[in-house]
């Protein structure tokens, strides 16, 4: 009977441990420092998901080199959907604040990018829900960066930040 | 006694990080104590107001026209602004400001909302900046902690 009763605390012990430690901390991490997604959609082909919806990638997302919102031209970031707020869209960062650049397709030519907003595109120009439809996005929105692709194996890679030379901006904002 | 000092602090980060983790944990998902500044929502928050904000409201999207919001600033990501909903996306709202003769009006955009201070003379907000991405909202401001100093 007492050996029933402590096997019971002991249970109950374990149990609040879990509780209080393995998920505040798991789920810490999961929201601050990086996560794992799958991609879907051809926005972003042939960098992302050139196969099509036969083998999406997985990808590892990184939100603690975005904490202070120091994104660089060419990176390829997951964002908050500005026309969606319960969808995440992965796109590749053009422009930032001050560059001037020419747009495909938006209502305007030629944009200058406001204060504490980017230009994001995908690379699949046409098939892409980015900037060209819906125009800057705030950096609040900024979800995390993409910085390797984890599935499947065969095209495991660190993704490069690299800027299209078609898509420079016109203009840079002079630091 | 270098294994002791060594264990102890190794037992000391281990608790700052957990405790830590459910600090971050409480204010992502249920909420906290915030405390605002500025004269744009006047008379409803006061400057220096100590207020108590949840934040499940939005992770669930029910934030209701009418709910003043805690958003991260669209010009500024480090910085907070605390406004009230005034129209949720696809709503009619009024741009022109209450001394024009003509009044202009415009629909908020799929996925933004429309955000306006009390104190309509000395706020910015969507009249300057436009509509707001829902994305951007932290948390619904549910009421005011008032400390009796006598």
């Amino acid at each position: 009977m007492a050996q029933a009763q402590g096997f019971g605390r002991r249970y109950i012990k374990a149990f609040l441990k879990g509780f209080f430690v393995a998920i505040p901390v798991t789920v810490t991490f999961l929201d601050r420092v990086a996560c794992v997604a799958r991609v879907e959609g051809a926005s972003m082909q042939p960098s992302l998901n050139p196969g099509g919806r036969q083998a999406s990638d997985v990808v590892l997302l990184n939100h603690w080199s975005i904490r202070n919102y120091d994104v660089q031209r060419g990176d390829i970031v997951s964002l908050v959907s500005p026309r969606n707020p319960e969808q995440k869209i992965i796109k590749r960062v053009i422009a930032l604040e001050g560059d001037i650049i020419k747009t495909i397709g938006y209502k305007k030519k030629y944009v200058k990018i406001p204060h504490g907003h980017i230009w994001v595109e995908g690379d699949h120009h046409g098939h892409s829900f980015d900037s060209n439809a819906f125009g800057p996005v705030s950096l609040g929105l900024l979800h995390a960066r993409a910085t390797h692709i984890l599935w499947p194996p065969q095209r495991w890679q660190k993704l490069q930040s690299m800027l299209p030379p078609e898509r420079k901006p016109l203009q840079r904002e002079q630091e | 006694m270098f294994r002791n000092v060594l264990g102890k602090t190794f037992r000391f980060l281990g608790y700052t990080v957990q405790y830590g983790c459910i600090a971050h944990c409480a204010f992502e998902y249920l909420g906290g104590i915030v405390v605002c500044s500025g004269p744009s929502m006047e008379p409803t928050i006061q400057n220096s107001d100590i207020v108590f904000s949840e934040n499940l409201s939005r992770h669930l999207y029910c934030i209701r026209k009418g709910d003043i919001v805690i958003v991260k600033s669209p010009n500024d990501p480090k910085s907070n602004i605390c406004k009230r909903v005034i129209g949720l996306e696809g709503d009619k709202v009024c741009t022109s400001n209450p001394s024009d003769f003509l009044k202009s009006h415009s629909y908020v955009p799929k996925g933004h909302v429309w955000l306006e201070g009390d104190n309509l003379r000395n706020s910015t907000d969507s009249r300057c900046y436009g509509p707001v991405p829902y994305g951007l909202i932290r948390g619904r401001i549910c009421f005011k902690v008032s400390l009796m100093l006598s």
